[in-house]
């Protein structure tokens, strides 16, 4: 099945959305659907987006205060008295100060809360390294039970709030604050576990998650211009890792690009270089943050000053591939 | 099954015997904190919790958190003495493939309503619980209690917490507070003080009760005064011997994270079962 792009994508009536409005308009919907869904929040409802659930549910709606150890314990005895419980606060502070209460009373008391961490990574911009979390993946997805899914864009981040409120898993979420591109359609699939080839290729395979696949795109369309098919993935979740798919492609183009906004280590590039070394050894390139924190400036400098622009990696990846073998089993 | 005072009095000190006799076979574990709890969780289990052995997740139970999840032998204990499972299985504690484990584990063990170990998180857990039968669902007769150490009051958690159940009223929420004036490295107060404590949880808009943690009857009113305040959570600060019950553990810090060996267990038992030679036939009693 051919995966349906948004026909504005890349054109002048291109939208343009965050992540996190997506989550406020599913979280919304989710409530709707189900009365055991409750929201909390720590002293950041507009800002990421749970203002929408509280004024449609007002007493499904806590407010913690800027206590985000309390958020997920809270959230954690909520879930024992039978409600799904979402949490929201910026991916720097939840899951990033409270990591070991996630661990205990969420994921090992294997309790269905919901955490949800906006403002990750390089598009949170201009209030800089503090705040732009890039190790919320890796912190994630080594914990046992915990599902990670990073969203493509808006409407797939809708699909995906709506999907974990059934899912009865602790589940983490990564969202972005800037708006960002939206590739994917009403009608695109999205299953927590299920990457998707976006664009075919042959020549070298391009995996992206969260906003980065959007990117990607841009990527495969210059790299076409040197010659280089590239086959576009989007993986939405990286836990679990949609191993079949990411193996599918990477037999058939012979070469692996992971792209993310966040340390390459342990995140992404880190999951994907685990299932490429032990079921499929192949050259991989891992595009990311490089063992550094990020700074502040305007989104629109950034990318390019870690060379995480789509000019840049294009770049840098036909650089790659022109002195890198494509894998032949 | 509720029992009368003496009852009472009498379970917990076969709780304190399964504490010896578990935490000396498991050859690891601490023991001071769960002897001292023993008159606690006697009153708990057997007067003060509204709960089924044989119906562990019955939808109208009282619900019960463990927030310092060292002193589980105690609770496991207890859940024996109750019926919730043999006390043969006490044998097992922190072995390879027990549902007891070192730390309590929910998804292992039925009646046990969360996992916890790590300190500091048990009140916010029963504050989430607390909202949800007051504020959710509109449940009135169902009350969540939650025992926490003194020791683990220095967790920031705890007081994000006691903002949080101050600031939403949480009537049906109970806390116990283990104060018998130890932790790790020595004396709390010497660690870092925590008084006045009683002031510092009413500054937080709680209901303050303080009592003696040995005496069962102060323990089971404290509770039903506790269910009676209906504008504020009461937090029950129950004055503790660490070790009660073995004198050579007896406010001894160094007996907080070590468990008896054989000769000590032996030892430890013989005053349990002869009320500290006071009475000349073991078993007398019980």
């Amino acid at each position: 099945m051919t995966y349906p792009l948004d026909p504005a994508l890349f054109t002048d009536d291109m939208k343009l959305e965050p992540t996190r409005a997506g989550f406020g308009r599913g979280l919304r919907a989710a409530g709707e659907a189900d009365e055991r869904v409750v929201a909390l929040c720590a002293d950041l409802t507009e800002s990421t987006q749970m203002h929408h659930f509280k004024e449609a549910f007002p007493h499904r709606f806590i407010e913690i205060g800027v206590a985000e150890q309390n958020l997920v314990t809270v959230a954690s005895g909520l879930a024992r008295a039978g409600k799904i419980p979402f949490t929201s606060s910026y991916a720097a502070f939840s899951p990033g100060r409270n990591w070991e209460q996630i661990r205990t009373t969420i994921a090992l008391n294997n309790q269905p809360v919901k955490i949800i961490g906006s403002h990750a990574g390089i598009y949170t911009g201009k209030d800089g390294a503090t705040h732009q979390m890039l190790e919320d993946i890796a912190l994630m997805r080594v914990l046992p039970n915990m599902i990670v899914i990073a969203p493509g864009d808006s409407v797939e981040a809708e699909k995906a709030t709506k999907a974990m409120a059934n899912n009865g898993k602790p589940t983490y979420m990564r969202l972005a604050r800037e708006k960002t591109p939206v590739f994917s359609t009403e009608d695109s699939p999205f299953e927590i576990g299920t990457a998707y080839v976006l664009r075919e290729g042959t020549d070298l395979a391009l995996m992206g998650t969260g906003t980065m696949t959007a990117k990607l795109l841009e990527v495969a369309t210059e790299l076409a211009k040197h010659g280089l098919e590239a086959e576009v993935v989007h993986v939405p979740t990286i836990k679990p890792l949609d191993n079949k798919t990411i193996l599918y492609t990477a037999k058939k183009t012979g070469r692996v690009v992971t792209a993310e906004e966040a340390q390459i280590a342990g995140s992404f590039g880190g999951a994907v270089a685990e299932l490429l070394t032990e079921k499929l050894p192949m050259p991989l390139l891992r595009l990311g943050m490089q063992d550094r924190f990020g700074e502040s400036g305007d989104p629109a400098e950034l990318f390019p000053l870690f060379e995480l622009d789509p000019a840049s990696m294009a770049k840098n990846i036909a650089a790659w591939a022109k002195v890198t073998h494509r894998y032949h089993q | 099954m509720k029992q009368t005072l003496i009852q009472m009095e009498h379970s917990a000190n076969r709780i304190r015997e399964s504490i010896i006799t578990m935490l000396e076979k498991a050859g690891s574990g601490h023991s001071a904190g769960p002897l001292g709890l023993a008159d606690i969780f006697s009153a708990l289990y057997f007067s003060i919790l509204n709960i089924d052995p044989k119906n562990p997740d019955w939808d109208n139970r009282d619900i019960f958190f463990l927030s310092n999840g060292h002193v589980v032998p105690v609770q496991y204990a207890a859940m024996a003495e109750a019926g919730f499972f043999d006390k043969e299985e006490l044998l097992t504690l922190r072995q390879t493939g027990s549902r007891l484990q070192g730390h309590p584990e929910r998804e292992r063990l039925p009646g046990v309503e969360s996992t916890s170990g790590p300190l500091g998180s048990g009140l916010s857990q029963a504050a989430g619980y607390a909202y949800s039968l007051q504020y959710i669902d509109g449940i009135k007769h169902r009350f969540v209690y939650v025992v926490m150490g003194d020791g683990e009051l220095n967790e920031g958690n705890i007081w994000e917490a006691a903002m949080f159940a101050g600031k939403n009223k949480l009537s049906q929420l109970i806390g116990i507070i283990d104060r018998n004036n130890i932790q790790i490295d020595g004396n709390t107060e010497d660690v870092m003080p925590l008084e006045d404590l009683k002031g510092k949880w009413e500054s937080f808009g709680w209901h303050v009760l303080e009592v003696d943690g040995h005496n069962i009857e102060s323990i089971i009113d404290a509770a039903s005064q506790g269910r009676a305040i209906s504008n504020r959570p009461t937090v029950i600060i129950a004055h503790t011997i660490p070790g009660k019950g073995v004198d050579f553990m007896e406010y001894d810090y160094k007996w907080h994270g070590m468990p008896p060996n054989a000769d000590q267990a032996k030892d430890a038992l013989r005053k349990l079962r002869t009320l500290d030679g006071k009475i000349t036939h073991e078993g007398a009693g019980v």
